[in-house]
């Protein structure tokens, strides 16, 4: 493993609400683990914590968000905040949410490459300037782009420099956020080919931060699945999305478009994520699961592996997991609200 | 059915910056963001419109809702062209003709009320006060907003981003239109309330018997959405069919290259690889003939000197390619 997350707590203090404290726990009790080498998709909606936890990992939380628990272990070494920013850039880079924001618009590409490789890593002017064409060449960028501006370049080629940036100092692990989120789907699929392209000649390992199964399913070898701060299902992808065994997992694959699925309808889950504020006891998609049970509305549900073992989910009816998923093909099954809605 | 909407040879332009050279020369460069697009929509049909960014799916929207002038060409709507609409008549098709916009999140006024934002284009329009409340509930009920109550006097931030995009859709009913165009209706939306987004749109314009025009990135999307597609390469389109040949049995090499590339949720699903390289052209100076012809591993002769026109290669499928011509 070159990065394991265990029990990692993230929580940001924000005014307190009539509900809650004022404290959101945006990641509460998540583990998960990236083994050396292989492409690990970390997928959930808007607001489940992926972003936040790998943003936890990067030390570069928001100034009202803190650690407040669990560790993170990279390379066998535990990560504090302290040792993180000496890994960053040279060891761990990241590749943001948005490639605009994240190149600054008064200076050319090419100066923003250089300063990476001067500052951060020691490289001299002149070595900086010949390893930027080779990073640019390694990215698909022709070398003359690199007198260009941000605002010269497409949204690809942006992506495409934001990656070409991450990979300066040579890292061996790369945290990318929705790097293809706002790309058109030609281009992304020229970027998600590229990332496969470099993962393997340059054998890094990958977390990928996306709200996509599709963009999953095409890339990872490894799926996290998350929702509401808690990881709730994780295994190899094929696995994951042939034979989901947590209800959230069997619903998102119902409602996720599919351009060769003979289906006619997209089936939502009811209801919406619960606050984070004020989270409910118990597991926290009971309220939207069609398949709650009384007991799933307390205590907490551990993840735990089935009979295969690395096929790990957060049911505390994991043992019907394959009834569950024959019902959940059925759209009325997602019709019918949980009873336990309210509680 | 007759059609609703027609446009005919349809063209848009809009003037870029001039370089130094250009001025002096006396020249007008523009970007042609719709170079020559016609077809029809039925009265009660819905179509797609499916498209990279920049191909002029967004102009043709706003086009067809008369936000914006055509540089030649006409777009007509129940047999009146849009062209000459003023005063009362353009109040009628303003009546007729909504827009739901792309983002919940920024459509609504932060400050407005959820009534007063569904009753504004009441007011606008000119309708009688006293009809408003029973014309907001109305509209509250076609997107099941239940307990109407509940929802009136919030404010946009107090509603989760798949009421907010009901409300949009109720505002957008709330006149009781005939045509409804629909910019990326869901792409802010996570993937569980997405679905119940698409449904009830399904519903409304089955109930209502709406006219409806989708324009999306997302061709895995519109599969739920409608029946027929247009897909969009700079400014014109490259195929108009049924959606599922466009899905299943696509004939234009773009759209071989753009089904191709949508990912499905499905590991098991061999990857085929990308039949075309490199990226769209700049729109100021697109390639002859063919502009796909640069990318297009089919590419003649022919295609640089000619445009294909769009012509019907089978029942209710067209298709501007010269490999279909020949």
């Amino acid at each position: 493993m070159i990065l394991e997350v265990d029990d990692l707590q993230i929580h940001y203090s924000t005014r307190a609400g009539p509900s809650g404290s004022g404290v959101v726990r945006a990641v509460d009790g998540a583990s998960f683990a990236v083994p050396e080498g292989r492409i690990v998709g970390l997928v959930g909606e808007s607001g489940c914590g992926k972003t936040t936890a790998v943003r936890a990992i990067m030390g570069v939380l928001a100034e009202n968000g803190r650690r407040a628990g669990g560790r993170v272990v990279f390379k066998q070494q535990a990560l504090d905040e302290a040792a993180t920013k000496k890994l960053l850039w040279r060891d761990i880079a990241y590749v943001p949410q948005s490639a605009m924001s994240s190149l600054d618009p008064v200076y050319t590409v090419g100066a923003q490459l250089v300063e990476v490789l001067t500052k951060r890593g020691n490289a001299t002017g002149r070595a900086a300037r010949a390893r930027a064409v080779e990073l640019f060449d390694l990215v698909g960028l022709s070398e003359n782009r690199l007198r260009d501006y941000p605002h010269q370049f497409s949204g690809g080629m942006r992506q495409r420099a934001a990656i070409a940036i991450a990979l300066a100092l040579e890292p061996s692990l790369l945290l990318a956020d929705e790097p293809v989120t706002a790309l058109d789907v030609i281009v992304q699929r020229q970027i998600l080919d590229m990332l496969r392209e470099l993962q393997q000649r340059l054998r890094l390992s990958i977390v990928l931060v996306t709200h996509d199964i599709s963009v999953v399913a095409y890339l990872c070898d490894d799926v996290v699945v998350m929702y509401a701060g808690q990881v709730i299902e994780s295994g190899p992808v094929r696995d994951v999305l042939a034979r989901p065994r947590h209800p959230y997992t069997m619903g998102l694959r119902n409602a996720f478009p599919d351009l060769l699925s003979d289906a006619l309808e997209l089936v939502p889950i009811s209801g919406s994520p619960p606050d984070l504020a004020d989270p409910p006891p118990g597991c926290r998609f009971a309220p939207r699961c069609p398949f709650a049970l009384a007991a799933c509305t307390t205590g907490t549900v551990a993840i735990a592996s089935g009979s295969d073992r690395t096929h790990r989910s957060a049911c505390l009816r994991d043992g019907e997991a394959d009834q569950l998923r024959k019902a959940a093909l059925d759209p009325e099954t997602w019709l019918r609200s949980s009873s336990f809605a309210t509680s | 059915m007759a059609a609703l909407v027609q446009l005919r040879d349809v063209v848009k332009h809009f003037p870029v910056t001039r370089s130094l050279g250009e001025l002096v020369r006396g020249e007008h460069p523009a970007v042609r963001a719709l170079d020559g697009v016609s077809f029809d929509i039925g009265s009660g049909d819905a179509i797609a419109i499916v498209g990279e960014s920049g191909c002029g799916k967004t102009t043709l929207g706003r086009l067809m809702l008369k936000l914006t002038e055509p540089t030649t060409g006409t777009i007509a709507f129940d047999g009146t062209a849009l062209a000459g609409l003023a005063g009362e008549g353009l109040r009628g098709f303003r009546r007729q003709a909504q827009l739901v916009f792309q983002n919940p999140f920024d459509a609504l006024n932060p400050r407005f009320t959820i009534y007063r934002a569904v009753a504004e284009p009441l007011l606008n329009a000119g309708i009688d006060k006293a009809e408003h409340e029973d014309r907001v509930a109305a509209a509250f009920r076609r997107v099941h907003l239940a307990d109407l109550d509940r929802y009136l006097d919030k404010y946009p931030h107090q509603l989760s981003g798949g009421q907010l995009q009901r409300v949009v859709l109720a505002r957008a009913l709330v006149l009781a239109p005939r045509f409804l165009v629909a910019d990326e209706p869901v792409s802010m939306l996570d993937v569980s309330v997405r679905a119940g987004i698409l449904a009830l749109m399904r519903e409304v314009r089955d109930t209502m018997g709406l006219t409806a025009v989708y324009i999306s990135h997302d061709l895995a999307l519109v599969r739920y959405l409608c029946g027929r597609t247009l897909v969009m390469y700079l400014g014109r389109i490259v195929e108009d069919a049924p959606t599922d040949e466009i899905v299943r049995r696509p004939r234009h090499p773009y759209t071989q290259a753009l089904v191709a590339a949508v990912p499905v949720p499905d590991a098991d699903q061999p990857r085929v690889p990308l039949p075309i390289k490199g990226n769209v052209p700049d729109a100021r100076e697109p390639p002859s003939g063919c502009s796909f012809r640069d990318r297009c591993p089919h590419a003649m002769t022919r295609c640089a000197e000619v445009a294909p026109p769009l012509r019907e290669v089978a029942g209710g499928h067209r298709v501007a390619c010269h490999l279909e011509l020949a």
